[in-house]
């Protein structure tokens, strides 16, 4: 049987020593019948396989998942296929780090502490925020827990969040809220740029009592907003700014801290994370100090010892809640530390250069493809507003059917954005990293092309008016096509 | 004041710019005019490839961890972690899979996570699982957003306000509590620890909407009630919760859904060997009975009859989601991995030996110290150094910090709160016989020490690679990054390392 260190003779003599007969007896406290329905019900479970036949069962199952190792990856929406040099997972994947327990004593976990020092300085710089936490779980959560805490400073209970934000960060934001005085309330977007629409938010601010205003740079459609405007417009409302940014996308944008953001949260996943179904992710958390006795989770803090000798130790845990119980700033008792230490990696290898390469790459090729996308007939940019690395497009055709078709060519994505925004049905999102090539971006196009309706341009037989209107001919048939590109009819 | 740097340098300390090796090609696409103001200096280290790996290697080497130290840990469950999990988990057809891929392409995952939907609820004896939340304390407060729903279907929701929870528990129990929005009742533990079951009749008003118990309990005891409590909740119309942090104890032996429990979480870090990573990430699955499967988070996988798996979504009842996307798969994976490696049988020979091995250490030691476990433990055993504190002033947290110098990590001090200067031992299955020997032999020694040299054990450790640190001015200070050398300078130490709070808990 596989991980027992003991062996026969070595219970025996334990045994002896306890004093009794047989380890079953250790168990005698527990009545008989809860022991016979255990017992009987372990005997049908499944496993017990050996080691070669268990990991060509699990090779089997892994055999049944596309991935972006082999196809290539144009989707993103929170989850991001980026390059990760090879010295990361070599070092991140040490036993030492992997197997390390939780760093109370500090003693004996100097190297974790170091490691997250070390990471909440490089967020710091990264954000331009005054402190970062030693992570929480996703983007999401965090972003519930900035709420939360929003709501705890201010004594306020309405958020306002953007609809422009990720459907799946506001699920959790919702999820996470649903017992606690607080209320979320939707801006909306501006159907032309993809921006949230500054009147609506004006309009909400009005009446005084929000805690936070919620705003995504870059929002879910990849649009960028003019957060200073938004930034200024909250704290002129008396409300805090939560910022939801893309770290990695920070190479190049200006960070939050920039524009003054009272809390700043993300997913870390793009620094250096593989996509692995989504999670674990890595949940960033960072704010302005004046808060650092609300904020959630671990922190680790600069000492000394009694020679003077510089160390590093968890701090404020009056916060936490092995100490306060149910006053605690949140009940979370666990930080992603080993995703924290890929972060923290990823960005030592890529050095402030590479970071900034990542971000320049991954914005000049989604630009290209974006460019690319809109020359086939009937694919039109649903949003005027400026772009990092993602873009929406709309197709003249569903988007699952262009889905299917890139999957025949090992393509993977767009995301169908109609799948949360009934008013964007048959739009896509296509996101490029700075692994996607010229050549990937082409064949994308091609590909794309040839699942499209196939027209049959005759010279000076076709053009569009002004709304993007117009028609292309089709094996002899005239499609004609609108500029809100879903509108398509055929004369035969 | 600070004299020496730490054992390592900090990266930033290491920075030369320039000198960051180049990992990408150049731009292959025209570039595009860029539409937004750029940032100018990140103030991001560049240290050469080299570098960055001696850097991180000798941190790796400045930690203890399950490869290289034994962890007593009570009540953390620190196992091996075995290497075939992490090869599973490192196999591109999982790593590089994005979660929002179609349900077609991604049938492989869809069947991990299912099969270890299923097999979990099985484990537990309940009727169905989400592998949803992040962590034991995600699932706690999952587990009680269900409870809330379910009370709320049935025009309960109002009237039932409050959490019971013995003064014994976790920390996390009481805090995932008041995140729903419930009050806390503590009730007392009994003489020996466990559930009093007179303060819980009276605790267990109509305004009670479940009960949440460890069993076993955090002294490492089997709630011999458990049946009887779990009645008398369920005759209150209140649900019973059960922390699962202490499965390792009872795998196979019994299932919280024949006590009566109706919903539970895992730690699959602490039961079922994934690793602890430093902290996280972990996973926390959460198994109910039937009349709580409406409430489990979106989205959940399901098996058609063709044998396809799907998320489900249409779920109207569910309590929402917990994560951005699927959960942790990541570490459910490896739980599930190592669930199939050892099968029911090996499951149950997992909690004999942890037992086994946890009453052999408290053989060997409660002649020497005290223990809350007079008749025995399950998979830890408490002790007690109040004894040792009266007579030579040496605490449980002095003996925590010379067990280093012997090679082993400390055991969980001051937790539970309900024993005076305990020190919690769990050894799991997965330590020779020589290590608890070995383990054992150092808490005599220390023993000894505290008898002829109490100030040696005041000053421990001494072998590691820094003295005990001062957790007060940490928190005074509160120095959380790096910005220069000047703000390190003026926070200095009056050179006596104080714990931030005398007598907390330390896991």
């Amino acid at each position: 049987m596989p991980y027992f260190s003991l062996t026969p003779a070595d219970r025996e003599a334990m045994l002896a020593t306890i004093g009794v007969q047989s380890a079953d007896e250790l168990f005698a406290d527990i009545p008989a019948s809860l022991r016979d329905a255990a017992r009987e019900a372990f005997a049908n479970l499944e496993g017990g396989r050996s080691e070669m036949g268990l990991k060509r069962d699990m090779a089997r199952l892994a055999a049944k998942n596309v991935h972006a190792d082999t196809s290539t990856c144009f989707l993103g929406a929170g989850v991001y296929d980026h390059y990760v040099p090879s010295a990361v997972s070599a070092l991140a994947s040490r036993g030492e780090f992997v197997t390390a327990y939780t760093p109370y004593q500090a003693e004996t976990s100097q190297g974790t502490l170091q490691v997250i020092y070390e990471f909440q300085s490089l967020l710091c710089r990264l954000t331009g925020m005054e402190m970062a936490n030693a992570s929480l779980y996703d983007g999401a959560t965090a972003l519930a827990e900035a709420l939360i805490l929003a709501y705890a400073a201010t004594k306020k209970k309405r958020m306002l969040v953007p609809r422009g934000l990720s459907p799946a960060y506001r699920r959790v934001a919702t999820t996470y809220t649903q017992g606690l005085p607080i209320t979320i309330d939707e801006i909306p977007f501006d159907t032309t740029t993809g921006q949230i629409d500054g009147e609506a938010l004006k309009e909400a601010l009005k009446s005084g009592d929000v805690a936070a205003v919620v705003v995504a740079q870059p929002n879910f459609f990849g649009v960028l907003e003019d957060a200073p405007a938004i930034a200024e417009a909250t704290h002129a409302a008396g409300a805090l700014l939560v910022a939801v940014f893309n770290p990695l996308s920070l190479g190049i944008l200006p960070p939050p801290g920039s524009y003054d953001a009272d809390v700043a949260i993300a997913d870390g996943q793009s620094l250096g994370l593989p996509m692995t179904f989504g999670g674990p992710g890595l949940g960033l958390f960072c704010c302005k100090q004046k808060f650092s006795r609300l904020a959630p989770g671990r922190l680790v803090g600069l000492t000394t010892d009694a020679e003077g000798t510089r160390g590093f130790t968890l701090t404020l845990q009056t916060r936490e809640q092995h100490i306060r119980r149910e006053k605690a700033t949140s009940n979370i008792c666990s930080n992603q530390a080993l995703c924290a230490l890929v972060a923290t990696i990823y960005m030592a290898t890529m050095g402030e250069r590479g970071v900034r390469e990542a971000a320049t790459h991954s914005f000049h090729k989604a630009a290209y493809a974006r460019e690319q996308l809109q020359t086939l007939p009937g694919v039109k940019p649903v949003f005027s507003g400026p772009h990092y690395h993602e873009f929406a497009v709309s197709l003249p055709v569903a988007v699952e059917t262009i889905g299917k078709a890139l999957a025949e060519e090992d393509i993977i994505g767009p995301y169908d954005l109609g799948r949360d925004y009934p008013e964007l049905e048959g739009a896509a999102l296509f996101c490029c990293t700075e692994k996607r090539s010229r050549e990937d971006i082409d064949f994308l196009t091609k590909v794309l092309s040839a699942a499209l309706p196939r027209p049959k341009v005759e010279s000076g037989a076709s053009g569009s008016d002004l709304n993007g209107n117009g028609s292309v001919h089709l094996d002899g048939v005239a499609v004609h096509y609108a500029d809100d590109a879903r509108t398509f009819y055929l004369d035969w | 004041m600070l004299n020496s740097p730490s054992l390592e340098p900090l990266l930033f300390e290491l920075s030369d710019p320039g000198s960051a090796s180049d990992y990408l090609p150049p731009l292959d696409v025209p570039e595009a005019p860029l539409p937004f103001a750029t940032r100018a200096e990140l103030d991001i280290p560049e240290v050469d490839e080299h570098s960055v790996v001696r850097h991180f290697t000798r941190l790796s080497q400045n930690t203890f961890s399950i490869d290289t130290h034994f962890y007593p840990l009570g009540s953390c469950t620190m196992k091996y972690n075995p290497k075939l999990n992490e090869a599973v988990a490192a196999m591109p057809g999982f790593a590089s899979v994005h979660p929002l891929q179609a349900e077609t392409t991604s049938q492989g995952w869809l069947e991990v996570l299912f099969r270890a939907q299923e097999v979990l609820a099985k484990i537990a004896g309940l009727d169905a699982c989400t592998v949803q939340p992040l962590a034991g304390a995600q699932g706690e407060f999952c587990g009680l957003l269900m409870i809330r729903a379910y009370h709320n279907a049935r025009g309960e929701a109002d009237k039932r306000r409050r959490i019971v929870v013995p003064d014994s528990a976790h920390g996390t129990n009481p805090a995932s509590a008041a995140r729903c929005g419930y009050a806390v009742t503590t009730v007392k533990s009994n003489a020996e620890g466990g559930v009093d079951m007179d303060a819980m009749r009276a605790a267990l008003k109509d305004d009670v909407a479940a009960v949440m118990i460890t069993n076993p309990n955090t002294l490492g005891v089997f709630e011999a009630q458990i049946e009887e409590l779990c009645t008398l909740a369920h005759e209150n119309g209140a649900l019973v919760y059960m922390d699962g942090a202490n499965m390792n104890a009872i795998l196979g032996q019994a299932r919280p859904g024949d006590m009566g429990v109706d919903v539970m979480h895992y730690n699959v870090h602490k039961t079922f060997s994934t690793p602890h990573g430093g902290g996280g990430p972990g996973a926390g699955p959460v198994a109910v009975r039937s009349i709580l499967e409406p409430f489990l988070p979106v989205p959940h996988v399901i098996q058609a009859e063709s044998g396809e798996f799907a998320w489900d979504w249409d779920r109207p009842d569910a309590v929402g989601s917990l994560h951005g996307f699927r959960g942790n798969s990541g570490v459910i994976l490896r739980a599930l991995t190592y669930i199939l490696r050892h099968g029911g049988e090996g499951l149950r020979q997992v909690s004999s030996d942890a037992v086994l091995s946890a009453n052999y250490i408290l053989a060997r030691l409660k002649g020497t110290y005290e223990t809350a476990n007079p008749n025995g433990c399950k998979h830890e055993c408490v002790l007690s150094a109040s004894k040792l504190r009266s007579q030579y002033g040496v605490s449980a947290w002095d003996i925590a910090k010379r067990l280093p110098d012997y090679g082993f990590h400390a055991p969980t001090v001051y937790f539970p709160t309900i024993v005076k200067e305990s020190m919690m031992i769990e050894p799991t299955e997965t330590e020779t016989k020589a290590t608890l020997d070995a383990f054992c032999e150092a808490m005599l020694a220390i023993a000894e020490e505290a008898k002829n040299d109490p100030d040696l054990l005041h000053r421990a450790p001494l072998t590691m690679p820094v003295g005990r640190l001062d957790e007060a001015n940490a928190a005074k200070c509160l120095n959380l990054c790096w910005t220069t050398p000047q703000a390190e300078e003026a926070c200095e130490s009056d050179g006596e390392p104080k714990r931030e709070i005398a007598g907390a808990p330390t896991y």
